[in-house]
């Protein structure tokens, strides 16, 4: 870690361990936004990492924005935080002022008239509660980067697995701003890809931590439970689940620095983010017996994240397809060649 | 509980010209030898291919040059060992000495031991094993029986050595004896032994698959001269733990079925379908996140610091990796596997199905490592 990221990881994980408490998350998964906590990440300046020092940003790099990434997914943090900091992000590289706010990311079939919006989008995270929006557009001569204000905009109420709001959003010719984004269309998804491989990095170091911590403490047959060879390896197990997706989760973000195209990257990091995700939560919850089971543990509010997370932004499975097909066109023997490119 | 640290490591720009070299080298060495063949990559030894790889310096390349070494970098170094793996090159000869045994004696190693057998391992024409495994000591390395008793001038060693890998190819033992009977860990110690001394009888065994790569050694009233003590005498254990970082993060780690995926994409691509991609893209993902992890691993040893827990977890992983392999290839094709007669992927597929339980069991089982990742956890 250099400087700028061992100043925002501890500065991130400061407040949202203070301040993501059991209550804070049951308020929150009861419908009331945790406004306060969310000024304070922007007054901090967490959201804007990736933007630019001119525009009242830290100017950081992905590798920066995985410390901000990660701690949200650790703590279950009940904001968008990484929607937000994509948002900003997007904004940022198309030339468009970050607003104040609740900020979030949405994909959708959109027409652009101008500086009209018009379409829809499903299952945008935190649309309710969100003061603006941020999307991706095809245009002539690529895509464009939209940003539009959500007041006045029909809102379908949903939620995920995690009882994250999922809305829909239905835009009628809404004023917008769109710049070209420098981006394709389907960068949206793609980098979407890579705040949740971040965030489920996050949320397993915390599965690991949590359950280690369980298991040294609770007692059966006269001793801690982690004393017993049969939790050993599975905790080991998890730990090793773990170590793979934030490994993965810091070289897509490195290679979003580096390239131009970092879709490889980032597909590797979702697959197995997602894989880790279906590894770990199982053996943290059997580690944790049935108190783990119950809503008043907290341990749910990362497994059910990770259980969300997994499908949001393209499955594990979809980008291990379309990894797949690549592979097998490029043909057997540029597999070597190609991995070790990148 | 302590975190792991997996610091992304890049390879430099530099490394690139001597991946392109190993490239065309091992496209024209390997040109002939066929994929079931070049399947056994580490376990695969070829005395003259070893000599070659000494000749063109890709033996002992981080060495200094006064024992043969090349002083080249340790990027290098990796970048030569995953070229060789996954071309499937028979490396075996010259494995254990450019990975282990070389690294232990210029660590531990007396003057005159490293000036006598270094450079010869670096011109790849002296090969290494190691003596660890006993018949009643596997998992449990301290329960080493075999006795090294002080005689006037050396040791007088008794005993057996197990599943010594090419010992009856090689020409020296790095061999773990017990030099006192009453301390555990502290009585064992580390010699360097000629393999042609009298008393000693080598038993090559068959393993499942009809390959006989491991050895049975006995010793019998061997006599070990004492400049043939490496390091300090009782200092055994430290030793062989500070050795197995390096045995346990290596790229042998996850590419052992790599020429079997390669042959599966191959036969995926006859297909023509769709059929897989799925499966293939979790492969290349999982390859690729593995390697990310090596490579952290070597960045980590290379700057002096002790990633051994991040090795352990480098190894499992690459184990369970390699052994979904031929399980997913058969799940894939439903093809037979064979032996001796059939396609490429047909003959690849039949080696790897059969030494793939291999892959949990050397260099540490399964349980051994997930039990010291555990430690690592705190968990006790």
């Amino acid at each position: 870690m250099n400087e700028l990221q061992t100043i925002l990881s501890d500065s991130v994980n400061g407040l949202l361990g203070d301040r993501v408490t059991k209550p804070l998350l049951e308020k929150a998964e009861a419908g009331e936004f945790p406004q306060a906590l969310w000024d304070e990440v922007e007054a901090n300046g967490l959201t804007r990492v990736l933007v630019s020092e001119e525009q009242g940003g830290a100017g950081g790099t992905w590798a920066d924005a995985n410390m901000v990434l990660k701690a949200a997914g650790d703590h279950a943090a009940p904001l968008p935080i990484a929607e937000a900091v994509l948002a900003s992000w997007l904004l940022d590289k198309a030339g468009i002022e970050v607003p104040e706010g609740v900020i979030t990311v949405m994909e959708g079939e959109f027409r652009l008239d101008g500086d009209k919006l018009s379409g829809k989008a499903a299952r945008v995270p935190w649309g309710r509660n969100a003061k603006h929006a941020v999307t991706l557009v095809d245009g002539a001569g690529g895509a464009q980067a939209v940003l539009v204000a959500l007041d006045g905009v029909a809102i379908e109420e949903d939620i995920n697995v995690a009882r994250e709001p999922r809305d829909t959003l239905t835009f009628n010719a809404a004023p917008a701003v769109a710049k070209p984004a420098g981006l394709d269309a389907e960068a949206l998804t793609l980098y979407g890809a890579l705040i949740r491989s971040a965030q489920m990095a996050g949320a397993l170091a915390y599965l690991l931590r949590q359950s280690v911590q369980y298991a040294n403490e609770r007692k059966q047959f006269g001793r801690e439970i982690g004393k017993f060879q049969a939790i050993q390896q599975q905790l080991a197990v998890l730990s090793t689940q773990a170590a793979a997706a934030g490994t993965a989760a810091a070289h897509a973000c490195a290679s979003a620095d580096r390239q131009d195209d970092p879709s490889f990257e980032i597909a590797v990091a979702k697959v197995r983010a997602d894989d880790a995700a279906n590894i770990a939560t199982s053996i943290a919850h059997q580690v944790h017996g049935a108190i783990g089971f119950t809503y008043e543990h907290g341990l749910h509010y990362a497994t059910r994240r990770l259980w969300s997370w997994r499908a949001e932004f393209g499955a594990g499975a979809d980008w291990a397809e379309q990894l797949g097909r690549q592979t097998i066109t490029r043909g057997a023997d540029a597999l070597w060649p190609f991995v070790t490119a990148r | 509980m302590q975190e792991f640290r997996f610091d992304l490591c890049e390879l430099p720009g530099e490394t690139e010209g001597l991946r392109q070299e190993l490239r065309a080298f091992l496209k024209k060495e390997l040109a002939d030898i066929p994929a079931v063949t070049r399947a056994q990559t580490w376990s695969g030894f070829d005395a003259d291919f070893s000599r070659k790889m000494g000749e063109k310096g890709w033996i002992g390349m981080t060495w200094p040059q006064k024992y043969g070494g090349h002083e080249r970098s340790f990027f290098d170094r990796y970048v030569m060992l995953e070229e060789v793996l996954a071309a499937g090159a028979p490396v075996g000869g010259h494995w254990i000495g450019d990975r282990q045994s070389g690294p232990l004696l210029l660590k531990f190693g007396t003057e005159e031991q490293r000036q006598t057998i270094l450079p010869k391992v670096a011109r790849g024409e002296c090969f290494m094993c190691i003596g660890m495994s006993e018949p009643d000591s596997g998992s449990d390395l301290a329960a080493t029986r075999t006795r090294a008793e002080k005689v006037e001038g050396g040791y007088k060693v008794n005993g057996t050595k197990l599943w010594t890998s090419n010992a009856h190819k090689a020409h020296y033992m790095i061999a773990l004896f017990r030099t006192d009977n009453e301390d555990k860990h502290g009585g064992l110690t580390q010699f360097l032994v000629d393999l042609t001394l009298p008393g000693i009888s080598i038993r090559p065994i068959t393993d499942l698959s009809g390959h006989a790569h491991f050895n049975e050694v006995n010793f019998t009233d061997v006599f070990v001269p004492d400049d043939m003590l490496v390091g300090t005498e009782g200092g055994g254990w430290a030793q062989v733990t500070a050795e197995l970082a390096f045995e346990r993060s290596g790229p042998e780690r996850y590419l052992s079925s790599f020429i079997l995926m390669v042959e599966l994409i191959r036969e995926l691509e006859k297909q023509k379908g769709e059929k897989g991609a799925a499966e293939i893209g979790r492969l290349v993902a999982h390859l690729t996140t593995l390697r990310q992890m090596s490579l952290s691993v070597a960045g980590m040893l290379e700057q002096g610091e002790n990633p051994a827990l991040e090795a352990s977890v480098v190894k499992d992983l690459g184990a369970v990796f390699e052994q979904n392999m031929p399980v997913i290839a058969h799940e894939l094709t439903g093809i037979e596997a064979h032996i001796g007669t059939g396609s490429d992927f047909e003959q690849v597929l039949g080696y790897l199905t059969q030494v793939t339980p291999s892959f949990s069991l050397r260099g540490g089982t399964r349980e051994i490592l997930r039990g010291i990742i555990a430690r690592g956890l705190g968990l006790r």
